[in-house]
């Protein structure tokens, strides 16, 4: 009986356990299937490419609790790339100002974002898809479908160095995590984030800004894609236009296999960013194992409807035992 | 007076996580009966009806209906067995017409096997006419009002032919005569042979329209009463609470200062037309009125909820521009909603959470909120309300009613207001919190607040408030002070009379 009070006191924090159950359970079953999956190579791999999904399902995260989504992420990618390779132009360019100007780029979009879901009330689900394919265009447009450069040695560092054998894109995600993880749980612009996706309503009427708010989270989100997209492109010297596809949806599903919920109001960024690692390990895993791609897109797929189902049975468990 | 029992319960237990809801529960209700559960909110009511209609299972005890043991397994269930249940908040779907709500999932088809919508009407206006209620089937239930969509979910209900009807709090969203409709309804039923459960809070109705009831306490059964019509409602009260209520509303006396709040001409078309009123510190003004008077609507323009047309809203004596809630709570404002659900409370956040939101901004340091103050705070007005929760970090939404709402009042409370606007604030509480909720009124008139009240209940509004303005279709129609204050006088303004 103790116990059943507990878990109702603490439901807000212990989200996150939701992926470190199937995080637990891949990491095993994999390091007896491959012998190659527990190498230290193969972990900075692994690491490194998570870093890129980790630090966009923070941002993913902040959208997901006031109840919106954002779609344009993996579009905006590539246009951050091409923000940062323009100012850079190889090295000519200052670096420090071609990482501002991705952010910015970044910040840009999701403000539009923001503003017109918040001002005009666009559902967040068309005005991002709206977003999505208007930058997918644009990114075409500029290149001229040819892909961006940045060969700077020390931008590149940014991707591909390391300090005590940690790859420095892991470092860069933990720190955004946890300044996400501070603004949601021990800032006031937290409490307002979740109290929009649990009732706008009563939280306007509470005095809750909630234009600037739901500007504030779409911001976050471009923000956090503008960073990976610095990750991505400093890692790999060279963007497509087409980069970045469905990234959105690797962003959502880590969101949600994280345990924040599809309908706003819960969740958090530590969760996320285990379900990003979950996702990467299980195409890691099936890489190692030979499995096709297109079968990586299937399995995706089925990964996030699993996590939406286990998000719902989760909310009816929780009232069916406490009303 | 000897009529057969079509229903009996027999030592019900239900227990939840921590709390015992139901202990060995046993009565009996009579055929054709209105059936009044007497009980303050958290007394058990609630989770007999959800036993009775399957929502819940109990742990112990068997149910009787109609001489033979039931099990219900859900709503629909107990629906096939003969268990109607109007809900609180309506089921109906508002883009579907009356009939179709009426007939829904159970369509009346031809041959073809499509729709046969002159049946379907047909067979619609056959139970509206048996109920004496005129509603043409073809209305869109959206452009009905409150009161009129209920009567669609009890023709709903009675269609299907059941032998008992529970009423959950039918008449806490209704004006006085639109009750007296309803209960004309249930009167017409009631001579068709059906029971009915009924549940309120409202003590003056229950004297009009029950006949039998049973008293709840902390999950108890307490007592029968065969004979409603023969008790006083103060002794079911103290039934009810264990004690006797003898001040049902605490006298005040506090002195009345300088004019707080300043409403001059606040309009908004088709809504509200040229109000103007003041509110002086220490002074608690009532605004009475039926439902769709615009109470509210000048409530939630003060607020900046809804933007006004024209009109002016002065706090101590300076002009404000308020286009916000924001702009409101700024200028001290507080403002407690009528639903407290969709609009008083974020449900699935923490007591912490949602007392402080309007005022998280003052518990900031270094753009942090201080945890410890912030629940320093907290637990201080806990204490001084008396906030019955486990723990301050509980969910809200597992509080009882009249517990949610003392975090909705702390939460103006705890933002300073100087002005509180309160819209219905003991809807739908039980009476021993409702006395609680008086006694903050008072202690904040005592403190030099200004305080509008607004209320359906009329000895609630006379017994508060110190002048009482009536509204009638969007304006103020007449003002009444405590003293000569009569339920028939705020009724007369109310429906529109001249003063």
């Amino acid at each position: 009986m103790n116990k059943n009070l507990k878990s109702v006191k603490n439901k807000g924090g212990r989200e996150w356990l939701s992926a470190f159950i199937p995080l637990v359970f891949f990491v095993a079953l994999l390091s007896v299937l491959s012998p190659q999956f527990l190498s230290a190579s193969n972990i900075s791999n692994i690491l490194r490419q998570v870093s890129v999904y980790a630090v966009m399902a923070v941002g993913m995260t902040f959208v997901i609790i006031t109840g919106g989504i954002d779609l344009s992420q993996g579009s905006l990618l590539p246009i951050v790339c091409i923000a940062v390779s323009v100012v850079l132009k190889n090295g000519e360019g200052s670096m420090i100002l071609a990482i501002l100007a991705g952010l910015l780029a970044g910040a840009l979009s999701g403000f539009v974002n923001g503003v017109m879901i918040a001002y005009i009330s666009i559902p967040p689900f068309i005005m991002t898809l709206g977003m999505m394919n208007a930058l997918r265009g644009a990114a075409l447009l500029i290149t001229d479908a040819a892909s961006v450069e940045t060969k700077y040695a020390p931008f590149r560092f940014i991707g591909t160095g390391s300090f005590l054998s940690i790859p420095l894109s892991v470092y860069i995600f933990v720190i955004v995590a946890i300044i996400g993880y501070i603004i949601l749980s021990r800032t006031a612009m937290g409490r307002y984030i979740y109290a929009i996706g649990s009732n706008k309503e009563a939280a306007r009427l509470s005095g809750v800004n909630t234009k600037r708010t739901l500007i504030f989270v779409y911001m976050v989100s471009g923000i956090c894609v503008a960073i990976g997209a610095i990750l991505y492109i400093a890692r790999l010297g060279a963007a497509q236009p087409i980069a970045g596809q469905s990234y959105e949806m690797e962003s959502v599903a880590a969101t949600i296999i994280g345990g924040t919920s599809i309908m706003g109001g819960e969740g958090g960024v530590i969760g996320s960013i285990l379900g990003a690692i979950v996702m990467s390990v299980i195409k890691n895993g099936m890489v190692l194992l030979g499995v096709s791609t297109y079968w990586q897109q299937i399995v995706l797929g089925i990964i996030i409807v699993i996590a939406v189902v286990m998000d719902l049975m989760r909310k009816k468990v929780a009232s069916t035992k406490n009303s | 007076m000897d009529k057969e029992v079509l229903l009996k319960f027999e030592g019900i237990t239900k227990e939840f996580p921590g709390v015992k809801a139901l202990d060995d529960i046993t009565f009996e209700i009579k055929k054709g009966d209105v059936h009044v559960l007497f009980g303050e909110n958290g007394a058990g009511k609630s989770t007999l009806i959800k036993i009775l209609t399957g929502v819940y299972q109990a742990d112990k005890g068997r149910i009787l209906f109609e001489g033979k043991e039931i099990h219900p397994e859900g709503i629909l269930d107990s629906r096939r067995l003969g268990i109607g249940t109007v809900f609180q908040e309506n089921s109906l779907i508002p883009h579907l017409s009356v009939a179709e709500n009426i007939f829904l999932s159970r369509e009346i088809r031809g041959k073809s096997g499509l729709i046969d919508w002159k049946k379907t009407y047909e067979e619609c206006r056959r139970w509206t006419n048996e109920l004496g209620i005129d509603i043409e089937p073809r209305t869109r239930v959206s452009s009905l009002s409150v009161a009129q969509q209920q009567i669609v979910e009890i023709v709903k209900i009675f269609s299907q032919q059941p032998r008992l009807v529970i009423l959950d709090e039918p008449t806490s969203a209704l004006s006085d005569n639109e009750i007296d409709n309803l209960f004309e309804i249930i009167r017409r039923m009631k001579e068709k042979g059906i029971t009915f459960i009924f549940i309120s809070h409202r003590m003056d109705e229950i004297k009009q329209i029950g006949d039998s009831g049973t008293v709840f306490r902390d999950g108890r059964y307490v007592g029968s009463i065969e004979d409603i019509s023969r008790i006083r409602i103060e002794e079911i009260i103290s039934m009810m609470v264990g004690r006797d209520l003898s001040e049902q509303f605490p006298k005040r006396d506090c002195e009345i200062g300088e004019t707080v709040l300043e409403v001059k001409n606040l309009t908004i078309p088709k809504m509200i037309y040229d109000i103007s009123f003041r509110i002086r510190r220490g002074e608690v003004v009532g605004l009475a009125g039926l439902v769709g008077s615009g109470r509210t609507t000048v409530a939630k323009a003060i607020f900046g909820a809804i933007p006004r047309q024209s009109g002016e809203i002065f706090v101590n004596g300076r002009k404000l521009q308020i286009s916000s809630p924001m702009d409101a709570i700024a200028c001290k404002i507080g403002y407690l909603p009528e639903n407290r659900k969709e609009e008083g409370l974020i449900l699935n956040k923490s007591v912490k959470d949602n007392l402080t939101l309007p005022s998280v901004g003052s518990f900031l340091r270094f753009g942090l909120v201080q945890r410890k103050a912030e629940r320093r705070t907290v637990e201080a007005y806990r204490e001084k309300l008396n906030i019955k929760t486990p723990d301050i970090e509980r969910t809200i939404k597992f509080l009882s009613g009249g517990n949610q709402q003392k975090v909705v009042f702390a939460k103006w409370l705890c933002a300073q207001s100087e002005v509180y606007i309160f819209d219905e604030p003991t809807r739908g509480i039980d009476i021993g919190a409702k006395n609680e909720m008086y006694k903050i009124i008072n202690d904040l008139a005592g403190q030099g607040a200004a305080i509008l009240v607004i209320s359906s209940e009329l000895p609630e509004i006379i017994g508060v408030c110190d002048h009482i303005m009536v509204m009638h279709e969007g304006r103020i129609t007449g003002t009444l002070t405590s003293e000569e204050a009569t339920q028939e006088k705020i009724m007369h303004y109310a429906l529109g009379g001249e003063s």
